[in-house]
């Protein structure tokens, strides 16, 4: 049997604020445990919540970002269950009316031929806190808890049952991913727990439109463990069925050592968490002119500079795609482009070309953020106009870019000067090296004379050779052909 | 001077007749004398009050000092209060010593109040007898054998008994209106919002509300004055003025409009307290006040609708007792689950589990329209049912409570009997409404009787006024009961 | 509707609320008691009601985004039942 892959994924953003959403406890990472835990966050008797509005700001942003709609009044409710790292006994989120409803994203799936684009719809976005930590280690056989995480603020995404298989799942998340640091929300960071996914994953056989039951992965932190995880899922849920036995409803939680799932213990007793609105909380409403106030903060979203990117550089869909993955990649393109001379389309694809190509793997090699590039995009722009000139090739080039990177000097053109990269395009000067090389190179000139065209290449190498890469490439073609069949 | 009002101990105070400390004595003796006997005070330190009056007298000496410093006051001990016990009347907090002040408590330290004690009170002020307690029952100085109500009951039987000369108190369906009423005092609860939540214990978060028990009106209107006030940490606190409460005391009452709910005069209250309250309007009417029947037609679905809403708050409110960061842990455990089960099965008492109970299943799946959303929909019935009301006449008065005090364990075994006691006054907190008790004579057994008053939103001013005119006439407020 | 047995065993779990075969019996009957008092609700026609949660009709007040509290641990934890290495014991926390 043919079977279809049904996924929807919530995601837990932390939201980049100072104090935590119901208290004014730090939210930074790494604190000694407890000791940014106040008494709203370990709920000591009689102490009170009151809403932070930077969380607010950030829940509106990403409502925008998405298309969503702005509940104009919406609540915050109480879920109810009992555990040691929840200290009320209850999380505060949002239930029937959350602050965002609606929306979708456009996520990119595939490489090359493969690749295609497709739209995920976003059910609602909820603002809520987030519980304290559970420590499993060293207090003879207990577990320690560390409340400092207690409250800081959360905004829960959720999406459509709307994604296919894993490679879906992981765009999606990756899309997500980009626009929560893009609009300065979340700091994206995974390691730290900032970013979380929750995978809701069933089967069905392929033309049903029926649900099967979902099982929930919960608290994948990486997009590796995501692919995984949903893939070992899947995998396992189609040989059970097949196997004539049936999916029940669960929570499971990814092993990355044995690459398995497995279901939580089983509670003690079914869920029931008891939503009621808070008694403590007030409806929160949002004005339109805060809406506008937001809206007119907000930076240029990445499907807009994407079809900016193939509109003004006349880039494609894949490269414009790409330097929007991330904001601060988009924007060192531009300020690379704007240096350069983006009005002409070759040089802003020249600088897309680097950009994506060599600074991104230099990049990815040395483990480091864009941000934290050696070479600034002013100093990649001062490189690309010598290649737009004509000065260097685009292969001398790549010695140019490795002196800048390892910050040898100030700009292209001191390199350029300090090593005489300076291509050679003067005819009669590559006339008289030509002269050299064939005079150097009988065998060579015999062998094409024969008719081997090979020999032609080994001629140009030892041209290039003896010019150190600085020969005009197609000024050396033309020439060498003309002096060994023009005779 | 154990029968002063605020003002004439402020005076004292002023002119040096008596120290802080000397006046903070006097009434610490008094209940080492006769709370054996009350057990109206779950904690007493007299080093920690006596180190407070000093420094009272420290600001009083050196000038500028507020009206009410030096004056000793005592706590419900749902107010957390830094470093006393704060044990909420429960096993499950009774080694709790606040490590903060609750908001009440900063502006009356700072008003240069001294912390007298910490009083008993029903078990998370779940109770209308004071016999849920941990700490044991109250006794109502008017007559041991019997209840001083509740759930504010320590308060009431401190200051009844004039161990301390004024209290703070909680009320979310009547526990500070109707003690007051069974022990003769003055008891006001402030319109939702007026006082700030912080710092006091939940019971019910949408209806508690702290106010002033004390022995008159113009104590209790001094007392609201220092405890009121906008309260950034509390989400329901009202950002409003700072308020003099006594400022319109003495205005005269012509012309006022007294409504007298048909519901409230109906079938159910006692003939003592018939009596009494009749007594009472005859003497407003002769103070120039009308009166004007006015129906509540629904606020005879109060005490059901206050018995969904209540424990369904209560039960989430107190989920975060669980035996982790603070309050009581079972000995022995075999697990997690376990230790939760255990902890507060053995750190809760009856009352309080039977509430919980009721909370948590009105929410439970299945349940919750059916119960809870249908009782905040009746809620907001009888809310409406006031604000007609209240197009006819300036304030409501009516009985605070159906009888006078019953007798300890009268009503102990019977949960249903008990919350009816509460009927003339769980309306009022469900729809955030001021609401006070006054002394307005006495009934069976030499018990006292109290008269409710019910205001619009944020009248407390003029109830107070309402209250001292008529406690300008009468002498009900000042009759105090015997030394035990 | 009267509760049962299995329903008073039910609420007490989520409640966390360790409960003996003798109580939860006495327990039901009160309840029951409680539940007949609550009844009277059903038959109210609360058609086109809007629900009150709250006692003022008013909305959230929003707090600026500062830090204001500073490290009380050890004031908090001086009244925990179980603390070690700045860290609230519990029974192990089986996932």
């Amino acid at each position: 049997m043919q079977w279809e892959v049904v996924i929807g994924l919530e995601t837990h953003a932390q939201l980049r604020t100072n104090s935590k959403i119901f208290s004014g406890a730090s939210t930074a990472f790494g604190a000694a445990p407890n000791v940014q835990a106040c008494a709203v966050d370990i709920a000591l008797p009689g102490v009170l919540p009151v809403l932070n509005r930077a969380a607010v700001a950030c829940a509106i942003r990403f409502g925008l970002a998405v298309g969503g709609a702005i509940a104009p009044r919406s609540i915050f409710a109480r879920k109810n269950y009992f555990y040691p790292d929840l200290p009320k006994g209850y999380q505060i989120s949002q239930y029937e009316i959350p602050v965002v409803s609606g929306g979708s994203l456009a996520i990119a799936v595939g490489q090359n031929d493969g690749r295609y684009e497709k739209t995920v719809q976003l059910t609602r976005a909820h603002l809520e806190e987030d519980a304290g930590k559970s420590l499993h280690e060293d207090f003879h056989g207990k577990s320690g808890i560390d409340l400092n995480r207690a409250g800081t603020p959360l905004l829960e995404i959720v999406t459509e049952p709307d994604m296919r298989s894993a490679a879906e799942a992981v765009a999606y998340a990756k899309a997500l991913h980009a626009l929560v640091q893009w609009i300065g929300i979340c700091d994206g960071n995974m390691q730290e727990g900032s970013f979380r996914c929750d995978a809701n994953v069933s089967v069905r056989p392929k033309g049903s439109d029926k649900l099967g039951t979902r099982r929930e992965i919960k608290n994948l932190n990486s997009f590796r463990f995501m692919q995984q995880a949903i893939d070992y899922e899947v995998k396992w849920q189609i040989e059970r069925i097949g196997d004539g036995g049936a999916i029940e409803q669960a929570t499971v939680l990814f092993d990355p050592d044995s690459g398995e799932t497995r279901a939580m213990r089983s509670k003690e007793d079914a869920q029931d968490y008891r939503y009621f609105p808070d008694p403590d909380l007030l409806p929160l409403e949002i004005s339109p002119a805060w809406i506008a106030e937001v809206k007119s903060a907000m930076p240029e979203l990445p499907a807009a500079m994407k079809d900016r990117f193939e509109r003004d550089y006349q880039l494609s869909a894949y490269d414009a795609g790409a330097l929007t993955a991330t904001l601060a990649t988009a924007r060192y393109f531009e300020d690379c482009a704007a240096a350069a001379g983006a009005a002409d389309v070759k040089t802003a694809k020249l600088c897309a070309n680097w950009v994506m190509g060599e600074l991104s793997a230099r990049l990815n090699a040395a483990e480091l953020d864009i941000a934290a590039a050696p070479l600034s995009a002013a100093r990649l722009a001062g490189m690309i106009r010598r290649i737009a000139d004509g000065t260097i090739s685009g292969k001398i080039a790549k010695e140019v870019f490795d002196a800048l990177w390892a910050g040898e000097a100030q700009d292209a053109d001191a390199v350029i000067e300090a090593r005489g990269l300076r291509q050679i395009s003067d005819t009669g000067a590559l006339e008289a090296i030509i002269d050299e090389v064939l005079a150097a190179n009988p065998k060579s000139v015999e062998e094409f004379r024969a008719g081997k065209e090979k020999a032609f290449n080994a001629l140009v190498g030892q041209l290039m050779k003896a010019t150190r890469g600085r020969a005009n490439p197609q000024q050396v073609n033309e020439l060498l052909k003309q002096r060994l069949t023009g005779e | 001077m154990i029968k002063a009002s605020l003002r004439e101990l402020s005076a004292a105070l002023a002119q040096k007749k008596i120290s802080s400390v000397e006046l903070s004595t006097l009434f610490l003796e008094r209940i080492e004398r006769l709370n054996p006997t009350l057990n109206a005070f779950i904690s007493v330190d007299r080093d920690k009050t006596l180190a407070q009056a000093g420094q009272a007298d420290a600001a009083i000496a050196a000038g500028g000092a507020g009206a009410l410093a030096g004056i000793p006051l005592a706590y419900k001990d749902i107010f957390c209060t830094e470093g006393w016990a704060t044990t909420c009347g429960s096993k499950m907090l009774a080694n709790f010593v606040s490590p903060y002040d609750a908001h009440v408590v900063q502006l009356l330290k700072a008003a240069g109040l001294v912390t007298l004690g910490k009083t008993n009170m029903d078990e998370f002020a779940m109770g209308s007898s004071n016999e849920t307690s941990f700490f044991g029952p109250v006794r109502n100085p008017w007559d041991t054998a019997k209840v001083p109500g509740g759930s504010s009951g320590g308060s009431a039987a401190a200051v009844a008994a004039r161990l301390a000369p004024a209290a703070t108190g909680t009320d979310t369906g009547g526990s500070i209106r109707q003690p007051a009423a069974l022990c003769g005092l003055t008891g006001l609860k402030p319109t939702y919002g007026v006082v700030s939540r912080y710092g006091m214990i939940a019971f019910a978060s949408s209806l508690d509300q702290g106010g002033p028990m004390a022995k008159s009106a113009e104590d209790c209107a001094l007392l609201l004055s220092a405890m009121a006030g906008f309260d950034p940490r509390d989400s329901t606190s009202l950002a409003r003025p700072v308020e003099d409460y006594a400022r319109d005391l003495d205005q005269p009452l012509a012309g006022l409009k007294i409504g007298l709910p048909r519901e409230f005069f109906a079938e159910g209250m006692a003939d003592d307290v018939r009596a009494a309250v009749d007594a009472a309007l005859a003497e407003y009417r002769k103070a120039g006040a009308v009166t004007v029947e006015v129906g509540l037609p629904n606020s005879g679905l109060s005490v059901p609708a206050y018995y969904v809403i209540a424990p369904a708050e209560a039960s989430s409110n107190l989920s975060r007792f669980d035996g982790v960061r603070y309050g009581h842990r079972a000995p022995e455990y075999s697990d997690l689950f376990d230790m939760y089960c255990k902890s507060r099965a053995q750190g809760f008492g009856a009352e309080v589990k039977r509430r919980i109970l009721i909370g948590t299943y009105v929410l439970s799946h299945g349940y919750y329209d059916a119960y809870y959303l249908q009782a905040q929909k009746i809620r907001r019935l009888i809310a409406d049912d006031f604000a007609q009301a209240f197009e006819h006449c300036d304030v409501i008065m009516g009985p605070t409570s159906p009888g006078v005090a019953f007798d300890v364990g009268a009503k102990s075994d019977d949960p249903v009997a008990m919350y009816l006691s509460d009927i003339y006054t769980i309306a009022v907190n469900l729809a955030g409404l001021p609401g006070m008790s006054i002394p307005c004579g006495f009934g069976a057994g030499g018990l006292p009787v109290g008269l409710q008053l019910i205001g619009n939103y944020f009248d407390e001013a003029r109830m107070l006024n309402v209250a001292h005119r008529y406690q300008q006439a009468t002498d009900w407020h000042l009759r105090m009961p015997e030394d035990i | 509707m009267p509760l049962n047995l299995d329903q008073i065993a039910r609420i007490a779990r989520l409640s966390r609320i360790e409960i003996s075969a003798a109580e939860a019996a006495q327990t039901r009957d009160q309840l029951n008691g409680v539940f007949a008092l609550i009844e009277q609700l059903q038959a109210v026609d609360t058609r086109g009601i809007a629900p009150m949660a709250h006692a003022m009709d008013l909305t959230q007040r929003l707090r600026e985004d500062v830090v204001t509290e500073e490290d009380r641990r050890a004031a908090y934890q001086a009244v925990a039942p179980e603390v070690e290495a700045g860290l609230y014991l519990v029974p192990r926390v089986v996932e």
